[in-house]
């Protein structure tokens, strides 16, 4: 217990006696959140949107008032007729228009950007019918201008990016410094030759790599922590479920990927090779696989498949059902238990792949 | 244990093939050179140096001994131990010091000897005795980074991690490979007092001279045993004349030296030449230093000087490789 002990020591030197790399692993997850945040955001605010009203009543300057006054829209002018909308979005000035008819009111976005269009369409459509459905209680009234589609946005009512964001970013953090690092790390003693001497020893193999694995434990731990209150307190985003299962989740997740990190460390003998293996086959696709910046749904069917085999994945979908659904241990079975399956799957490759020897 | 009275080292007809053979791969630079039918003993309490050029396999060999690559075919017994059944056993009485710096760099002298005490569950103080001599040295530096020590340094400190659990067994592996002269010397003399505390020393290197310091020798080329018996044997054992030659054309005089009628062989020695020839048996085609010297100088060189040579290892290696 002692030699544990002063190995887990000697493996928290390493990294605090590495200035970048203890900085890069505590300052990382605040640098991503703010980054990814603020300024990296899929949110739009302050488009000019133009108006065409031939009847001109008493609702139709309503909806435009409400329209101008939220933050995502600007009132750039009324137009005469529905012809100038596309000059307009020819000068690229306005990207949004509303046109009040008769029985209905058509909403016409510029679609160069369909992401941009559909996003501007959204908003318009949720606050048009939140203002249909205050002013009018009756039913048959609101029907008389419904907006179809109507689509309502669950659990992130204002389409916060943050929301999304959050658990993208802790999926990529741990994976990162779990996967990453221990895999590296590994790999390092491998390199330099110092496994060589380490083996050559009475000590147990596999508290020599328990030992290497620790203090990314630990490092994890704090990174989670720390992610948490960033998004609580700074991008306001709230934890909605219970903490312990978000933490017990969590957990699993790091485990899951300092597994991965010892397996892919078993396998190779450099540091470049275990980087490249957990920064491309690992890093990548959790980005962009995951659904952390595009949704999986609208991914080819091929690339889809391939996500499943992503733990980062199945963690992202437990920490939005439980950080920002608020939903309960019932929700996130499957997860869990893809989680574990993987788990125990990677730890038996792993051990199965240990090397006693250098070959 | 096998019987009461085994070896320190036993092997018999080692084999190691690694899928490509890489010629002349490097030792020490972790190239693998394969072995091919080894066989040989160690005693206890001796210094067994095993001797030849960069890629002859010797790392191949310690690392076999060391239990750290599995042979082929063959095998090899450390103190009384099967290097691949009883590979656990090895791993507690063998001290092992790759041919490369295998410690931390970024940890200090006094931090690496920790870590390699913790290593064989022992303390520095326990063992401390056994490393004194080397130690000193070192202590002045013992807050400084291992990667901040100078070769001859580095090697002291890497030695004293390979003593501190007090090793039945010493395998060292290119010891002295690229340090000063001094620290050479040092090291060589703190390898014979180790081995008057019992402890059997295995070590590899390429340099020729060091061979008169160890009790037996191997001499090794691509993976075999050209010869392995104490110094002074193989050097008895020469059975040639050995001239040295110098002169003002050393490049063109070898050359010349080999279309001498007589000449069995001929290389660069140092700065001079060593030429070896038949014994004398009173044949006209036997050498002398004066025949030999007219020889020369009927050739047009100048400035010739020759002598007789005492064969050393060295000129015993050239002659084993030109057969």
């Amino acid at each position: 217990m002692r030699a544990f002990r002063i190995f887990v020591q000697k493996e928290f030197f390493h990294i605090m006696r590495d200035r970048w790399t203890t900085l890069i692993l505590l300052v990382l997850p605040i640098l991503m959140i703010i980054l990814f945040g603020f300024g990296i955001t899929t949110e739009i605010r302050n488009t000019k949107f133009a108006v065409y009203e031939p009847s001109g009543d008493h609702t139709t300057r309503a909806i435009v008032n409400k329209l101008e006054s939220s933050e995502y829209f600007i009132l750039e002018r009324y137009i005469k007729s529905e012809d100038e909308i596309e000059q307009l979005f020819r000068q690229g000035k306005t990207g949004f228009a509303v046109v009040f008819g008769k029985e209905q009111i058509l909403l016409v976005a510029d679609g160069t950007d369909p992401n941009t269009a559909s996003i501007l369409t959204n908003y318009a459509t949720t606050l048009i019918n939140s203002y249909l459905q205050e002013s009018a209680p009756t039913a048959t009234d609101a029907a008389s201008r419904a907006i179809t589609p109507e689509i309502r946005l669950l659990y992130n009512p204002t389409l916060k990016s943050a929301y999304n964001i959050v658990p993208g970013i802790m999926g990529m953090i741990l994976m990162l410094i779990c996967a990453l690092m221990t895999s590296v790390s590994i790999a390092r003693e491998k390199e330099l030759g110092t496994m060589e001497v380490l083996l050559v020893s009475p000590m147990k193999p596999y508290l020599i790599i328990l030992s290497k694995i620790v203090p990314y434990f630990t490092i994890s731990v704090i990174n989670y922590i720390t992610i948490l209150l960033l998004s609580v307190f700074v991008l306001k985003v709230p934890i909605a479920g219970s903490l312990v299962l978000l933490s017990g989740v969590s957990l699993l997740f790091i485990i899951v990927s300092l597994l991965i990190g010892i397996m892919i460390s078993s396998l190779v003998d450099k540091q470049i090779v275990a980087l490249l293996i957990s920064g491309m086959l690992l890093m990548m696709p959790a980005v962009f696989l995951s659904g952390l910046m595009f949704p999986i749904e609208s991914m080819p069917q091929v690339l889809q498949w391939f996500s499943h085999i992503l733990p980062v994945k199945w963690f992202i979908i437990a920490v939005r059902n439980v950080m920002i659904k608020g939903l309960g241990f019932s929700s996130i079975i499957r997860e869990v238990l893809i989680l574990t399956g993987m788990g125990i799957a990677i730890l038996i490759v792993s051990v199965k792949k240990f090397k006693y020897r250098l070959e | 244990m096998g019987e009461l009275n085994f070896k320190a080292v036993n092997v018999k007809s080692l084999a190691k093939n690694f899928g490509k053979v890489k010629q002349g791969g490097g030792g020490s630079g972790g190239g693998v050179a394969a072995l091919g039918g080894l066989s040989f003993e160690v005693d206890r309490g001796e210094i067994f140096g095993v001797i030849g050029p960069d890629g002859a396999g010797k790392t191949t060999l310690f690392r076999i001994l060391t239990t750290l690559l599995l042979p082929d075919s063959g095998e090899a017994r450390v103190m009384g131990f099967d290097t691949v059944k009883d590979y656990r056993e090895i791993r507690k009485i063998a001290g092992y010091m790759p041919g490369r710096f295998s410690l931390y760099q970024d940890l200090t002298v006094e931090e690496n000897l920790k870590i390699f005490a913790t290593l064989f569950n022992t303390t520095i103080e326990e063992n401390y005795h056994l490393i004194r001599d080397i130690y000193e040295h070192l202590e002045p530096f013992k807050k400084r980074r291992a990667g901040a020590l100078s070769g001859g340094m580095k090697q002291k400190l890497a030695l004293s991690c390979a003593l501190i659990h007090k090793p039945e067994v010493l395998f060292l592996d290119e010891p002295t490979t690229g340090i000063d002269p001094v620290s050479r010397k040092e090291l060589w003399e703190m390898l014979r007092r180790l081995k008057k505390q019992g402890i059997t020393i295995i070590v590899s290197t390429p340099y020729m001279d060091e061979a008169s310091l160890c009790d037996r020798i191997a001499l090794m080329q691509d993976g075999k045993f050209l010869r392995c018996d104490t110094p002074s044997a193989i050097i008895a054992s020469f059975g040639k004349n050995l001239f040295s030659v110098k002169g003002d054309k050393m490049g063109a005089m070898l050359e010349g030296l080999r279309r001498v009628e007589g000449v069995s062989s001929c290389f660069a020695f140092g700065n001079s030449h060593h030429i070896t020839a038949e014994k004398d048996n009173g044949t006209k085609s036997s050498l002398t230093v004066t025949s030999l010297k007219a020889h020369l100088e009927s050739a047009g060189f100048t400035d010739v000087e020759v002598t007789e040579a005492e064969p050393t290892v060295e000129d015993c290696f050239m002659e084993l490789l030109s057969k």
